[in-house]
């Protein structure tokens, strides 16, 4: 049986784990209750990265962010990099495990990046089964994000909600719900960030994610907002958290910021804006 | 449309957007389709910058993102595990046109490569040099030696550690013509290229093999008679390069 009770973060801010943030978070972590880890990064075979996330396990829950198992891909997920999951999460025993609505690996080899999906039932049926897989073998409940998007599948038959819950419902997995991904998509596909998150299933969040973005326009000189993870989280994406927390109730919040990452105290005043708003948020 | 065109069409910059594809007007994708193009092309060229800052500076910044697109695109990633992303370079920037004139670049890219397999290499208790120190002289020469999981050799025809040195530290003098051989040590975290002096090559590829230590020693001796073993064994010792030892007995 999948233990769901095993995956849980505290309701608070947390942040994505940088290696040039480690001294400054021992020393003194703020408002920051968790850390955020991408699995890919500690699975080499020892070394300062596998030491300095022992040590930081000891002091904070861990979440482990998966960003390569390409659950959204045609072809049948890779045994060797599920093999590496589970050693990963095997020694950690993380919090929480989470990965994308995404593919980014094909015959042509890792694409480093996470790649659109139509909506369709077809799509519906792989990807639930490569859910059922992921549980099945790290023998813990997951949770799915969804994606940025910058444009759409004609083929496409449903919502992107519609897609997730039922996904959820299927194989019993959480849902990571990203903010700024819903306030980029929503932009990127003229649709109202609103009412996604207001017919989002917020009862299957088990996290949120908060990030930056980037701000460009396309041929027909349509916004296009493209997720860079490098930037402060913008007001109208702090409304929409506000919004999200207000309805759906306190959620273990991270700040991702991958790119042009700045000083620990930049990024633990973003913690603290997100702690002051999951403190007005119902429990 | 199936993911191989998706695919396919991502890493072939001049290939028309796929089909099926729309804005929100229903238009076709076009630049919103060059997002996912560009996130690829740029988020596996910034992966091989970091890991190979010798090679981009010896190329310069432009001419690495042209490198850097032709490797990406020969060689996409093997696994989502892009620590070791770019094994591959070395013996591509062998057939690389534009890199002929810089004949050291592939051993240069060779020892970055060294560098970034020690960082992640696994850990391994150094040995307690009393356990060697308490050996009878004939018993020491029968001793093979368990090195630690970090450790690496390359051998060059080019002045490799002064190159990368020159390129890596402020301040190091121009290198000079004399080929050079480099061993990775990693003491603690931090990998490091020691220059090996003479017959060091031949005795630690010896010793890595399994041969015992007095066999090693015969090997590099008769590369180079002056061979001192003396420096080489303490320096082993000291950054926990040899983990283990096993005696004839």
């Amino acid at each position: 049986m999948l233990d769901a009770t095993q995956s849980r973060l505290p309701d608070a801010p947390g942040i994505g784990y940088k290696p040039q943030h480690y001294a400054a978070i021992l020393a003194d972590p703020g408002p920051v209750r968790w850390l955020e880890i991408h699995a890919e990064n500690y699975m080499g075979e020892g070394g300062r990265p596998l030491a300095q996330l022992r040590a930081l396990a000891e002091r904070f829950p861990i979440s482990v962010h998966g960003v390569g198992l390409s659950i959204g891909g045609e072809g049948p997920l890779d045994p060797d990099h599920l093999d590496r999951l589970a050693r990963l999460l095997g020694w950690l025993n993380p919090a929480s495990f989470s990965e994308h609505l995404a593919w980014s690996t094909h015959d042509v080899g890792f694409l480093n990046d996470l790649l659109p999906l139509p909506y369709t039932e077809p799509t519906l049926v792989r990807v639930a089964d490569h859910v059922d897989q992921v549980q099945t073998r790290l023998g813990r409940r997951m949770l799915l994000e969804n994606p940025s998007t910058y444009l759409a599948f004609d083929e496409s038959e449903m919502s992107e909600t519609e897609f997730l819950r039922e996904i959820a419902r299927r194989t019993g997995c959480g849902l990571l719900l990203d903010v700024n991904n819903v306030f980029v998509s929503a932009t990127n596909q003229k649709t109202d960030p609103r009412a996604y998150i207001d017919g989002f299933p917020l009862e299957l969040v088990g996290e949120i994610h908060l990030g930056g973005h980037d701000e460009d326009a396309d041929e027909h000189g349509q916004p296009l907002l493209i997720d860079s993870h490098g930037a402060p989280v913008v007001d109208p994406v702090w409304a929409l958290y506000a919004r999200t927390v207000d309805r759906g109730g306190r959620r273990p919040t991270l700040i991702e910021w991958d790119n042009d990452v700045p000083d620990w105290p930049v990024l633990a005043a973003e913690a603290a804006r997100a702690g002051a708003l999951l403190a007005e948020a119902p429990a | 449309m199936s993911q191989s065109a998706f695919a396919t069409a991502l890493l072939a910059p001049d290939a028309p957007t796929p089909p099926g594809l729309s804005d929100p007007e229903g238009r076709p994708a076009g630049k919103r389709f060059d997002i996912y193009r560009n996130n690829v092309v740029t988020s596996l060229t910034a992966a091989l910058e970091t890991a190979f800052p010798v090679v981009r500076k010896l190329v310069g910044p432009t001419n690495f993102k042209l490198l850097a697109g032709a490797f990406l695109r020969r060689h996409p990633p093997r696994t989502p595990v892009l620590m070791l992303y770019g094994a591959d370079l070395p013996g591509f920037l062998e057939a690389w046109p534009p890199a002929r004139t810089l004949g050291y670049l592939p051993d240069i890219a060779r020892l970055e490569q060294a560098l970034r397999e020690a960082y992640h290499a696994a850990d391994a208790a150094p040995l307690d040099p009393t356990r060697l120190a308490a050996l009878a002289p004939d018993a020491l020469m029968e001793v093979r030696f368990t090195l630690a999981p970090a450790f690496r050799l390359i051998r060059s025809p080019w002045p490799i550690h002064a190159i990368w040195r020159y390129n890596t530290e402020p301040g190091c003098p121009k290198p000079g013509p004399k080929p050079q051989d480099v061993a990775v040590l990693r003491d603690g975290y931090d990998p490091e290229p020691i220059l090996l002096p003479d017959g060091a090559v031949a005795f630690l590829a010896a010793l890595a093999t399994g041969e015992t230590l007095g066999t090693a020693m015969e090997t590099a001796t008769a590369e180079a008679p002056e061979f001192d073993l003396g420096p080489l064994l303490a320096q082993l010792l000291a950054t926990g390069t040899i983990t283990e030892l096993e005696t004839h007995a």
